[in-house]
């Protein structure tokens, strides 16, 4: 890894286990849900579908970014269009009325994609906190083939970092390992 | 079908994407493999006669902005020819690629997780190959910025009424709207990159996957995007291929103002782009020995969108050619008649043999899997796709209203220039994309290699019970 300033990671602490096929990390992330810790976290290399829901994980606002971007962007082409052709400078082409509705129809929906598309992009990034180089790399393979169970020091008010570590050895994990920064 | 194959098949008889037996590793190492290792003697061949048919190209286009538009074949009546022609083809071939990742995603089909990130790849280049040909056209590329409505001295806005207007906003949407949805799929798989690489590599890998760690807090707004722009992109990819009918449609030439346009631009479109797939994947898979990952199974699906694509084109040429006749509108019915038995009837039957004709093979299971008859079709549909779109625009053209007016167009070098170097140009940067980026979704793929593990019973159906400490 390069050693450059802002690619170094912040310290965290935790305990992490590793699974290595999703259904393992799915019976022990409702496991620990059900004893009672939160804000745990799981790295996977796909997106696990179910692990959300057993992790208490809240469903993305990054919808509702594209539909009033995309409705605002829209909104912004056509009133670009009304106001250039009609206002600021009209001139009669080939005897079409100023405001041309549904010539303005291209330029008004490409607006609305355009507008919505880059700020769905956008919106991903800000919700995920990306670009972020100081996070650090809990295990190499939790983008290749395992999937890791999170649990940062003080999730919940049941944490008690004995009995986190026997809870997840009693699942299958192949690994449970003490993160310290 | 060999043995190895019949065996991939799931309870309902349908073949697996993917060998159940390989493991989630498996996926990472064999997809990172070609750019991990150094690139063959095979790569450095196609990429030098690329690069070399680039240069040309670059050379034409230099030598073209100094003389002028006057050294192509192009005048009067015929003042569009090669250069729209080959814009429409481009932009047609990138069609196939956004199909792929949004339509069939918001679809569920699964099978597109082997091939997306490469028609993806296709896409964004195709759409810069074509957006080059409106500049040169233009004659004058350094006052290309005319077309962006921007606060200028002489206070004057663009025309929104008109249809140029419109392909610069669909184009440059298009393009924009592509390369977000490309880089969204491509960040899991960086960080797969960076995780497996070291020095200055991991670097480069390391800032193009942004600091992604696959979090499930981050996968939840992940799919949800990745969803909103499949479907933003779904509408788009219809809208950009109408607007550049409507070049045409809005115009009031013979065989260029009909309202069959739109849909059959977009259905072309889609039938180019796939065989254009075809063509690059048979290579793709056996240079960079993918065939486990774009299987025969993936081949055939594609082949069978070339057959009912092609038909929905052929329906097209019989619809515009009767409604011509039935008109009974002299310069309408001219025009077809003359498309077909004029002089460049020859332009109107490669078109016909090749989109029409050549599909029909696979309609027979041992064709639509067999790798040289596809290869074989893709390239014909290639060829006749570009001279459909050389059809309607030159033989519209060349013989309009007053006979006094009527001539035949002749390609120049330069045109012939223009076309081979804008194929060299599209090759060198896919052949760029296979070498330094993985061309299969590593991250998607893992999800159909689990749903293939359950199927062939590898793995238990349900999650394991809960165990309580």
């Amino acid at each position: 890894m390069l050693e450059l300033p802002f690619l170094k990671p912040k310290p965290v602490r935790g305990i992490l286990a590793l699974y290595d096929s999703p259904d393992e990390i799915l019976t022990a992330a409702a496991l620990v849900t059900e004893h009672g810790f939160r804000n745990v976290d799981a790295y996977t290399p796909y997106p696990v579908h179910g692990l959300s829901e057993a992790l208490g994980i809240k469903k993305s606002w990054v919808p509702y970014v594209t539909l009033v971007m995309g409705l605002s962007g829209a909104a912004l082409g056509l009133t670009f269009e009304i106001w250039t052709s009609a206002y600021d400078w009209p001139i009669n082409v080939g005897g079409k009325p100023m405001i041309s509705l549904p010539a303005f129809i291209p330029v008004f929906f490409e607006s609305g994609v355009l507008i919505g598309g880059t700020m769905t992009l956008a919106a991903l990034l800000v919700a995920c906190g990306l670009p972020n180089f100081q996070v650090p790399i809990l295990d190499r393979d939790l983008t290749n083939d395992r999937f890791g169970l999170f649990l940062p020091e003080k999730a919940g008010p049941a944490w008690n970092e004995e009995r986190a570590i026997q809870l997840l050895r009693s699942t299958r994990a192949v690994d449970v390992r003490v993160i310290r920064g | 079908m060999s043995a190895n194959e019949t065996a991939m098949v799931n309870v309902t008889g349908e073949p697996l994407l993917i060998n159940p037996n390989k493991t989630f590793a498996d996926v990472n190492a064999e997809v990172a493999a070609p750019i991990e290792r150094k690139p063959g003697k095979l790569w450095w061949i196609f990429f030098g006669i690329s690069l070399l048919l680039t240069l040309q190209f670059a050379a034409e286009i230099t030598y073209q902005i100094i003389k002028g538009v006057g050294i192509w074949g192009l005048n009067h009546p015929v003042g569009w020819a090669v250069d729209i022609t080959s814009f429409v083809f481009w932009i047609g071939i990138g069609h196939a690629g956004t199909l792929i990742s949004a339509i069939l995603h918001l679809f569920r089909q699964r099978w597109r997780t082997a091939i997306n990130r490469s028609a993806e790849a296709m896409t964004i280049f195709a759409v810069m190959t074509a957006g080059l040909f409106p500049l040169i056209h233009t004659g004058r590329p350094w006052f290309a910025y005319w077309l962006v409505p921007y606060p200028n001295w002489r206070y004057l806005w663009v025309n929104f009424r008109s249809p140029l207007v419109w392909d610069v906003f669909a184009v440059s949407t298009y393009m924009t709207i592509s390369i977000c949805f490309w880089y969204t799929g491509l960040i899991p798989d960086f960080a797969s990159l960076r995780d497996r690489s070291t020095g200055w590599k991991r670097g480069i890998y390391s800032v193009l996957a942004l600091g992604w760690r696959g979090s499930e807090r981050h996968w939840q707004h992940y799919e949800r995007a990745y969803m909103m722009l499949a479907g933003l992109s779904t509408p788009l990819v219809l809208s950009v291929h109408s607007i550049v009918s409507f070049d045409f449609a809005t115009s009031i030439l013979p065989g260029w103002h009909t309202t069959i346009f739109p849909p059959y631009f977009v259905a072309g479109a889609i039938f180019s782009g796939f065989a254009m797939v075809v063509t690059l994947l048979v290579i793709l898979r056996k240079v960079f020995k993918m065939e486990e990952y774009i299987t025969m199974h993936h081949l055939e699906n594609m082949n069978k969108i070339i057959l009912v694509t092609g038909m929905m084109v052929g329906y097209a040429y019989a619809t515009e050619f009767f409604i011509a006749l039935y008109s009974g509108n002299a310069f309408e019915k001219f025009i077809f008649l003359n498309r077909a038995g004029g002089p460049f009837a020859w332009s109107y039957w490669i078109m016909v043999s090749c989109n029409v004709i050549a599909p029909q093979v696979f309609w027979f299971k041992r064709f639509r899997r067999s790798l040289v008859v596809m290869f074989i079709v893709s390239l014909l549909v290639n060829v006749g796709m570009w001279f459909e779109r050389f059809t309607i625009i030159v033989t519209s053209l060349h013989r309009d209203f007053i006979p006094v007016n009527w001539s035949y167009y002749k390609p120049t070098i330069f045109d012939i220039s223009v076309i081979v170097g804008s194929f060299g140009f599209f090759f060198m940067w896919f052949l760029l994309f296979c070498r330094f980026f993985p061309t299969i979704s590593m991250a998607e793929v893992k999800q159909v290699l689990w749903n293939s593990k359950k199927a062939a019973g590898k793995v238990p159906a349900t999650p394991p019970e809960k165990i309580h400490a």
